[in-house]
Order: structure tokens, then sequence, then C-alpha cells
């Protein structure tokens, strides 16, 4: 075999591996704008975040916005306090906006609803840092059947 | 009860200097004066015969891993009617596990009994030896070459091992067995990361690539120059490879996924 067919066939092993990671790069990873780039921080407090994750998604109406950084207790009531990084693409969600912890499908993870609010004369942007200040905690299954079945004691 | 502390200090000491004599060989035949001109056309020759040559074996058998996969998670998740999940289980699972240490084991068979074997027949030819009277280093002219080739083209492999085995998956999964195309490859886009999951999975792959090649030329350059000695130092090389790349995997994902 010349030199010259080894050093081709050498290239095309080359190249088909850089194919592959093409093909990994470009169809297989996560490639959202809302996980890459510049981001800034909003911050929200819960009285509970049932199983919510770090790098679980920020979701305005169902689109991906951001991801969650950090998940901390804070202050001297131990409040669980979730740190958010909101692609700068999104970076006007008025003062008035409210997160929620959902759940996407009944058995599916948990991520954070975030709602725009109302906008007026007087209500300021979020900025950088900022807390969002209305929020809604992860419903919890156990607390809900117990409540039931409260409930159907009291009516019985 | 002396005698087996004797013996458990004994097999000890050789383990150690068996590892010792190993970073030395590898330590002498890759670090010095880089001379491009000389080294490229060896490197090319062997990336020939290590890479090329094992990439029909790795993407045979990439796509059927693959194609089992996406057949045996499809009969488990239609029962939870699950079934859009069959993406990210086959690629993560080719990704982080599968692609590495399947591709580093086919490669331990493959290439690496091929490298102990080469190097151990041209030490019981006296070629190595005819070499050191040129007064050329055989460590420099002979392993180096094949431990670049093998470092190179292993992680390479292993990148179309989990490319094809995602695309056997996709073959089953959507063309077969009708799981929806867009939700396959969305919910896989969704939960694949290209730092946790394709980085870790290159990391690990470029981890195998330098414990397969190392110890197969290790096991080759000091194999006993005579027909069972070579023989033996085959096996050992397809053995040692295969229980450390095994071993060095759970290390690694614990490390990297915990």
């Amino acid at each position: 075999m010349t030199t010259r067919t080894m050093e081709l066939l050498v290239g095309v092993f080359v190249a088909a591996a850089i194919a592959a990671l093409v093909f990994l790069a470009l169809q297989v990873a996560n490639n959202s704008d809302a996980t890459r780039g510049e981001t800034y921080t909003l911050v929200a407090k819960f009285d509970n975040i049932g199983g919510l994750k770090v790098r679980s998604p920020v979701k305005v109406g169902g689109v991906v916005v951001g991801r969650v950084s950090s998940i901390q207790l804070t202050g001297e009531y131990y409040e669980p306090i979730v740190e958010m990084q909101i692609s700068t693409q999104y970076d006007a969600f008025p003062e008035t906006s409210t997160a929620s912890i959902l759940t996407s499908g009944l058995l599916g993870e948990q991520y954070v609803g975030l709602e725009p609010g109302f906008i007026d004369d007087f209500v300021m942007m979020l900025e950088d840092g900022d807390e969002v200040p209305n929020t809604n905690s992860a419903i919890v299954l156990e607390n809900l059947i117990g409540q039931f079945l409260f409930s159907q004691g009291e009516e019985g | 009860m002396i005698n087996a502390l004797v013996k458990l200090g004994r097999n000890t000491l050789s383990v150690l200097a068996g590892v010792g004599s190993a970073s030395i060989m590898l330590f002498q035949s890759i670090v010095g004066k880089p001379q491009p001109l000389k080294m490229f056309p060896l490197l090319i020759r062997q990336l020939y015969v290590v890479g090329v040559q094992s990439m029909l074996i790795i993407l045979i058998s990439g796509l059927f891993i693959g194609m089992v996969l996406g057949l045996q998670g499809y009969t488990i998740l239609v029962d939870f009617g699950a079934e859009q999940a069959l993406g990210p289980m086959v690629s993560l699972s080719l990704l982080r596990e599968l692609g590495p240490v399947v591709t580093a084991l086919l490669f331990a068979g493959r290439a690496g009994s091929a490298l102990t074997a080469e190097i151990g027949l041209m030490k019981a030819t006296e070629q190595l030896s005819s070499l050191e009277m040129m007064a050329v280093d055989p460590l420099r002219r002979v392993v180096a070459p094949r431990f670049w080739a093998g470092f190179i083209s292993m992680p390479l492999l292993a990148l179309m091992f989990s490319a094809i085995g995602i695309y056997g998956g996709f073959i089953v999964g959507v063309q077969w067995l009708g799981v929806d195309d867009g939700a396959f490859w969305s919910v896989m886009q969704a939960n694949v990361e290209w730092g946790q999951d394709i980085l870790n999975g290159f990391i690990k792959s470029l981890v195998f690539a330098l414990v397969v090649t190392w110890i197969a030329l290790y096991k080759g350059y000091t194999a006993e120059p005579t027909s069972p000695g070579i023989s033996a130092a085959t096996t050992q090389t397809v053995v040692y490879s295969s229980l450390a790349v095994l071993g060095l995997d759970f290390v690694l994902t614990a490390i990297m996924f915990s």
C-alpha cells in the first residue's frame, strides 16, 4: 500500500470522527440559547421547593428562558432561596411577576414557571440580582392527600 | 504465617516495580526532543494500523448496540407510556458509558493485542536490539508512534461509536417501532448536555486510550522473547486492559456524574 493511500485513509478516519463529533454536538446535545451566552441572576424565596434541583429549567409559558443555578436555605426561618440564571435575551420582567414551582406532567420533573406581571408607570423592571416578590411553592402530594383525608374525616 | 507475609510483600514489590518500569518506559518514549519530520510518517502509518483498521468493527458493533438499546428500551418504556424517553435513554447510555467502555474493550482486543504481539515478536527476533545497535532508540522509533496512534485514535473511535449507536437507536425506535420522530430528538436534546455528557464521555475515552495503549506496549516490550512468552503477554494485555477499563470506569463515573 502506498503512503498516499494510507494518508488518504487516515484522513477519512479523522474526518469521520469530526463528523461524529459535529453530529453529537448539533443533533444530540442541548443547543437552546437559554443555557448559553449572557445571563443575569434573579432570586426567589419559596416555602417549599418540592423536587426542584440545580439545573432545572426556568420556563415562561413553556419556553425555557434559563436554569436554576443554586438552591440554599436563608434567613432565620430557613426559607429555601432559589437562584436562577436567565438569558439576557429576556431581561424585561416587571416586579409584579410571579414565580411558581410546577411539574411537567403527572410524574415529570419540576421546573420554575415564571409569569410576567402587569406593567404600569409605577412598576419597576427586575434587574440583575433582584428578587421575584410573588412566589407559589411546590405542591407536595403527601400534604394534598393529608388535607383530603382530613376533610373527608370532618364530613363523616 | 511469615511465609504468607513474605509472599505478599514480594508480590506488592513486583507490582510496584512493574508500574515503575512501565512509567519509565512511557516517559522515555514520549518525552524528548520532538522530531516532527521523522515522527510524522511513522505516526500516520500507525494511525492507519491502529485506527483505520479498527474502524469497521467499532462502527458495526456501535450500530448493533444502539439498535439493541432501542429495542430493549422501547419494550420497557412503552409499558409506562414513556416511549419518548427512548432518545435520552439511548444517547445517555451510549455517551456516558457504553461508547467509551465498549470501544476501549474492543480496542484492547483488536488493536492492543496486535500491538503487544508485534512488539513482542520484534523483541524475540531481536529487531529491537538491532535498532539499538544502529544507535536508534527503539522506544522513540517503535513505541512512541504506536502510543500516540492509540492515544489519538481511540477517543475518535469512541465518538464514532456513540454517534452511530444513536443512529442505530433512531432506526429501531423511530423507523421501525414508530416512536415520534420529533419527540425522539427533542427530548434527547433537552436531556443531553454538551459539557456534562459529551465532554465527560470524551475525557473517559482519553483515559481509557492512555491505559489500554500503555498496557499493550508495556506488555509487548517486556514480553519474554519466546512463543509462550508472547502468547502470555498478548493474553495479559487483553485481560489487564479490560479489567483496568472497567475498574477505572466506575471511578470516573463516580467522580463525574455523582
